[in-house]
This record gives C-alpha cells, sequence and structure tokens, in this order.
C-alpha cells in the first residue's frame, strides 16, 4: 500500500510533475471520487480520518469544514484560501510541495471546495516563491484543459477557478486573518476573531483557510479511505507528515515520514546525526516559534499531542537543532529580531515587548548584560505571552525565549558574569 | 516593522520602462495590461492593489511617488489606500534600489550556518550594508526572513533566483558574474 501519499511524484530533479505524469501516477482519483459523493459525507470522511492542520496548530481539519454554514439560508457565495505564506524561521516543506508537485495541492483544493461549497480559490503564496508560483500557474492552466477546474466540472454542475495571489513579504500575512485582509488588498493586521473566518471570512464570506501540505493530504484520503489513513501514523496522529531538519547535521533535508516517527530516529537516521564533534543541545521542534526541547527528549514521537505534553508544539514539523558550539542566547536573540521585525504593530506589547527584549538579549550578548536582565525577560515573556496580544505572532515569539531561559540559564549566566559571549 | 531602506546612493536610473515616451508616471500598455489580467481575479479593484504595485515594480524598480499616483488613478483606488499597503509590505520599495537586490537570510537556520560571515564579506566586496545600494548602482543588499530554504542554508535569493549552501568564495564568484554583466550590458 502506498506510504508516502505527498511526495510520491517527487524526484531526485528539480521539476515539477506535470499534468501527464500526474495522471499517469494515479492523479485527480480521489477528486473524480470527490464527484460521487455528497459534500457532507467527504467532511466527515476528512474528520474522521484524523488530518490535523499542517500549518502549525494542529486543527482537526474536516471538524474546521464543518463550521461553514450549509442550507439554504448560508451566503452561496464561499472560498477556499491556501496559505502558502511559509516563513516560519526553519521551515522548508510546503516550497518543496508546490514547486515538485503542483497538481497534487490542486487537487487538494478542489476537493475541499467542492466539500465547502467554495467556488473560487486563492493559494497566497509569498512573493519571494517565484519559481513555486510559476508552476502553479502553469499547473493551473493544465487542469482546465483537462476539465479538472473551470466550469461545470464533469458536468455535475460544480465550478471552480483556482488564482494564485503572489504576496510581497512580512510573516504576518500567514496568520490567517492579516491573509484575508491583505487578500482583500489592505493592510495585512489580524482581524478580531470571533467572527471566524468559516462563518465570515474573505469579503464577508465563509472562508476555509489551509496551509499547503494539509490540502497535499486530502487526494489520498479520500481516495482510499479512513484506515489506510489512519494506518500511515505510527503513534497517535494519522497520516504521514513532511519533517525537515536544519542546523549542523549531517545530512539536513526533507523526508516525508509517518506521523508519530520518533525524533531520534528523524535526526539521527534521516538528518544522519551530529557533524563530527558536536553534540546536540537542544532542538525547536516545529521552526522558530516552538519552546526548546532537550536530548531527553529525543525519543518522543513526533506527534501534535505528545510534542504538546512535553512543554512544546509540534509547529510545521521542521527541526532547528541547535549544537553545543552554537550561542543559544544568540540563536534567541536572532529570532526575537525576527519577530520584532515582523511584528504588525498593531497591538503594544508585541509592538514594543519585542524590540525591549531584542536590545536586552543584545547586551547580554555583547557581555553587558546585568544580573537583573533575567528577570526583565521572564516577565516580558508573560506580557507577550497568550491572552495579552490580538494575534499569536507575539506568544509564539515567548515560546523559544522562555524555555531557553530555563534550559540554558547557564549561558545567559556565563554571558553576564564572563563580560563576553563564552562561544566566541 | 519591515527593513527600511537607506540608499547611499541617490543616482539610481529606473529600470527601463517598455515605452520611454510616456511620461514617467503613465502606466504602460503592458503593464496595464498584467494589471487587468490580475485583476479579474477579484471582486473589486482595490483587491489587486498590491498586485498591480508589484507588476509595476517588476518594471521599474521601485515605486516613485508618480507610480503611485498612476496606479491609484487607474485603478480607481485613493493614493493614501494604496500607500498603506505599499509602506506596508517589505517586497514594495519606496525608494529607488539597484538593478541587483541581494535578499540575504538572516534567520534561524542560515544564522547558524553563518550568514554573518556572508554579510561581512558581502560588505567586504562592495561596502554596503543591509538597507544600502553600492556606488555603480548595481547592488542592494536587504536582509530576508528564512527564505524556506534551510537544509541548504546559508542561502540568499538575487532577483528572483535562489543561491544556497553560500560560503565566501560562491559570494565572490556571484557578485563577480554579476558586475561582469552589467558593464557587458552598458557597452552594447
Ligand atoms: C504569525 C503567524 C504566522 C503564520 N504563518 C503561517 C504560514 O506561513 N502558513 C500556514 O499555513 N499557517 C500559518 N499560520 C497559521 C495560520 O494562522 C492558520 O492556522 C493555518 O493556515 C491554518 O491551516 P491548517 O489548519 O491547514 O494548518 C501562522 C500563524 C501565525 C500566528
Ligand atoms: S501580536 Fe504582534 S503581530 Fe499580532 S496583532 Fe499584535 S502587534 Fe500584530
Ligand atoms: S533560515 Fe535561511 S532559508 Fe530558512
Amino acid at each position: 500500500m502506498l506510504i508516502n501519499p505527498l511526495t510520491k511524484n517527487v524526484t531526485d530533479q528539480n521539476v515539477a510533475a506535470d499534468l501527464k505524469r500526474y495522471l499517469g501516477n494515479g492523479g485527480y482519483e480521489g477528486w473524480r471520487k470527490a464527484h460521487t459523493m455528497a459534500p457532507d459525507k467527504i467532511i466527515d470522511l476528512v474528520k474522521d480520518g484524523g488530518l490535523r492542520g499542517r500549518g502549525g496548530a494542529g486543527f482537526n481539519t474536516g471538524l474546521k469544514w464543518s463550521f461553514v454554514p450549509r442550507g439554504a439560508d448560508a451566503p452561496e457565495q464561499k472560498f477556499i484560501v491556501c496559505n502558502a505564506d511559509e516563513m516560519e524561521p526553519g521551515t522548508f516543506k510546503d516550497r518543496l510541495l508546490m514547486e515538485r508537485d503542483p497538481h497534487l495541492l490542486l487537487e487538494g483544493m478542489a476537493i475541499a471546495a467542492y466539500a465547502i461549497g467554495a467556488s473560487i480559490g486563492y493559494i497566497f503564496i509569498r512573493g519571494e516563491y517565484h519559481l513555486a508560483a510559476e508552476r502553479l500557474e502553469h499547473a493551473i492552466e493544465e487542469a482546465k484543459t483537462q476539465g479538472f477546474l473551470g466550469t461545470d466540472i464533469s458536468a455535475s454542475g460544480f465550478s471552480l477557478e483556482i488564482f494564485v495571489h503572489r504576496s510581497a513579504g512580512n510573516y504576518i500575512c500567514g496568520e490567517e486573518t492579516a491573509l484575508l485582509n491583505a487578500l482583500e488588498g489592505r493592510r495585512a493586521i489580524p482581524r478580531a476573531k470571533p467572527p471566524f473566518p468559516q462563518v465570515s471570512g474573505l469579503w464577508g464570506k465563509p472562508t476555509v483557510v489551509n496551509n499547503v501540505e494539509t490540502f497535499c493530504n486530502i487526494p489520498h484520503l479520500v481516495e482510499f479511505g479512513v484506515e489506510w489513513y489512519r494506518g500511515l501514523g505510527r503513534g497517535e496522529d494519522a497520516g504521514s507528515k513532511l519533517f525537515g531538519v536544519s542546523g549542523n547535521v549531517k545530512n539536513p533535508g526533507t523526508w516525508e515520514l509517518p506521523m508519530g516517527t520518533p525524533i531520534r530516529e528523524i535526526i539521527e537516521q534521516h538528518a544522519g546525526g551530529m557533524h563530527d564533534g558536536l553534540r546536540l543541545k537542544g532542538l525547536l521542534p516545529g521552526g522558530g516559534s516552538t519552546d526548546f526541547l532537550g536530548p531527553e527528549h529525543l525519543d518522543l514521537r513526533m506527534d501534535y499531542d505528545v510534542i504538546g505534553r512535553a512543554g512544546s508544539r509540534m509547529g510545521t514539523g521542521t527541526i532547528i537543532v541547535l549544537d553545543n558550539q552554537t550561542c543559544p542566547v544568540g540563536l534567541v536573540l536572532n529570532l526575537c529580531q525576527f519577530f520584532a521585525r515582523e511584528s504588525c504593530g498593531w497591538c503594544t506589547p508585541c509592538r514594543d515587548g519585542l524590540p525591549w527584549i531584542v536590545k536586552i538579549l543584545q547586551r547580554i550578548e555583547a557581555g553587558e548584560g546585568r544580573s537583573e536582565d533575567l528577570d526583565l525577560l521572564r516577565e516580558q515573556c508573560q506580557r507577550i505571552g497568550p491572552g495579552n496580544t490580538f494575534c499569536a505572532l507575539a506568544p509564539g515569539a515567548a515560546e523559544p525565549l522562555q524555555s531557553a531561559l530555563v534550559r540554558f540559564e547557564q549561558d545567559f549566566f556565563n554571558h553576564i558574569k564572563q563580560h563576553r559571549c563564552p562561544y566566541r | 516593522m519591515s527593513s527600511l531602506l537607506e540608499p547611499e546612493v541617490i543616482e539610481v536610473m529606473e529600470h527601463s520602462s517598455a515605452n520611454p515616451e510616456n511620461m514617467p508616471g503613465d502606466l504602460t500598455a503592458e503593464e496595464k495590461a498584467e494589471i487587468d489580467r490580475e485583476a479579474s481575479h477579484y471582486e473589486n479593484k482595490s483587491a489587486v492593489g498590491l498586485e498591480a504595485l508589484r507588476i509595476v515594480q517588476k518594471y521599474r524598480g521601485w515605486i516613485s511617488d508618480d507610480t503611485l499616483q498612476a496606479i491609484s488613478a487607474y485603478l480607481d483606488v485613493p493614493a493614501a489606500q494604496l500607500e498603506s499597503v505599499a509602506t506596508y509590505f517589505q517586497l514594495i520599495f519606496r525608494q529607488p534600489v539597484g538593478r541587483e537586490v541581494i535578499y540575504l537570510c538572516k534567520s534561524a537556520s542560515c544564522w547558524i550556518k553563518g550568514c554573518d560571515r556572508l554579510q561581512q564579506h558581502i560588505y567586504e566586496c562592495l561596502k554596503i550594508e543591509p538597507g544600502q545600494t553600492s556606488a555603480d548602482g548595481i547592488f542592494t543588499l536587504l536582509e530576508a526572513p528564512c527564505l524556506g530554504d534551510c537544509d541548504k542554508a546559508p542561502v540568499l535569493m538575487l532577483g528572483e533566483e535562489m543561491f544556497r549552501n553560500l560560503d565566501e568564495a560562491a559570494i565572490e564568484n556571484l557578485i563577480k558574474k554579476k558586475k561582469k554583466y552589467h558593464a557587458d550590458q552598458s557597452l552594447d
């Protein structure tokens, strides 16, 4: 049975699977099958499959779709939106899927659109992903010529157009309500929730926003069913996932592996382990806005709740490895600089707190830290933490910092005591 | 807070616009056609503001006040609204930039892999820091957020092209190649 549904068309060569190859390898079969099903049956299937959003939060995808109003009273116009703003530090999975197998994303979006009753889809892609945008646009044209997209698809009365929207930078555009504002041509500032986009999203119409990888899970889930999909996972969660490792390992990269693959296996087998002479000091399991884990966590499975119980988040599933010769204070400073720069500036704790944190970390790293600085940083983590800001950017920024303050406290002390960075 | 451009060199030529007879502000037929194509994807014209800015910038290198006014007139969207978008997005330039924009990734994985060293080396080669343009008007250096190629860190994007697994020698080669290209261009 198929075990790598997300990457079965990905080869060593940097080319996109064209429609011919995609079809030859069983492409658009999920879409064909979806057509024969009632929309709410598809939603149930995706819910039961246990697919959780791959954009970071891990929300059950079918459940999300089920919040879209249906029936005669519901607004007729609905939208499906793909979040392809991938910009979380250390995250490099959506780029691969879009560049190498654009039809898989289109097929997933088409099934989702059919399930919720959307006739227009947008792929919101970050401005730097030129190649991915071109390949998607080409794939859309191909899909239209064969009648997989367009009006009255397969004489079913269902119509769907998908457009690529190229953005122009800014991490905050990845926050789904900021994304909707950007798509409407406004500044990308998050919206208050509720109402949630499923009820009132793009131009006030019901809208489902999903991550690229989430959509790519849909076609095979629909084609092969719940049992097969659940069986792909090795632990608690269903399906497979793109996991990645970056940092000072021998063989950094991305691999499609079962959900629930132990961290050790990903780092030691797939990424080849640490560079000779280096030891693993810590790791960010799912991108720059997740809490540090340590060597004692290596045997944890990469499942949403397992990583959650260990005090971090699965996030995007792309691991950043910190070795024993890289300064943890410097790494956290780098992350906080990113978040400070990407803040949309809407709420005070984030807009003013993050630059303040950067300043404190800079002086610690420069050997001018004061003993009270660590308390100041801890206090700031509270202030930018959950519940105090408009969106999750600031709480996300707090995660690597707060965990570093506990896990690498001695390193912070050493900087302050020795009046220099001991790693330089 | 987006990275602000502080070009040292003010005299940078605008990129050749397809139709030189036009007023500097006026949109060319080509630009208009491309904007119209994108506009057909949205319910209303104001939604295409960012794409219009991006399209016109592709031809002109940056968005001058005149250009902003021209787009505003063409879309019938208030200039202030367009400006609020233009100043928000990091890849829309409201000041001139060089002909080659270097987006050096400064995020976590590239930092671990030594992007600071690369930045220092770019400084040694071109005497520019992030936000600045080289004296010959060819290169502008910008700091980029994670470019989604972290397993091949450190990386940079030059124009629309990615360069991966970089070291000092690769940076030097790249700069040399681009310099030669522009020197040959100006001979033609
Ligand atoms: C600051 C910020 C940035 C985000 N960036 C992205 C992103 O680039 N891609 C993405 O899919 N989700 C991103 N998210 C999560 C989205 O808000 C949203 O949860 C996700 O797109 C939902 O899709 P999913 O359910 O398929 O995961 C971001 C969230 C925040 C707070
Ligand atoms: S937390 Fe930061 S990014 Fe989010 S709305 Fe507030 S200022 Fe903007
Ligand atoms: S951190 Fe540089 S490409 Fe991701």
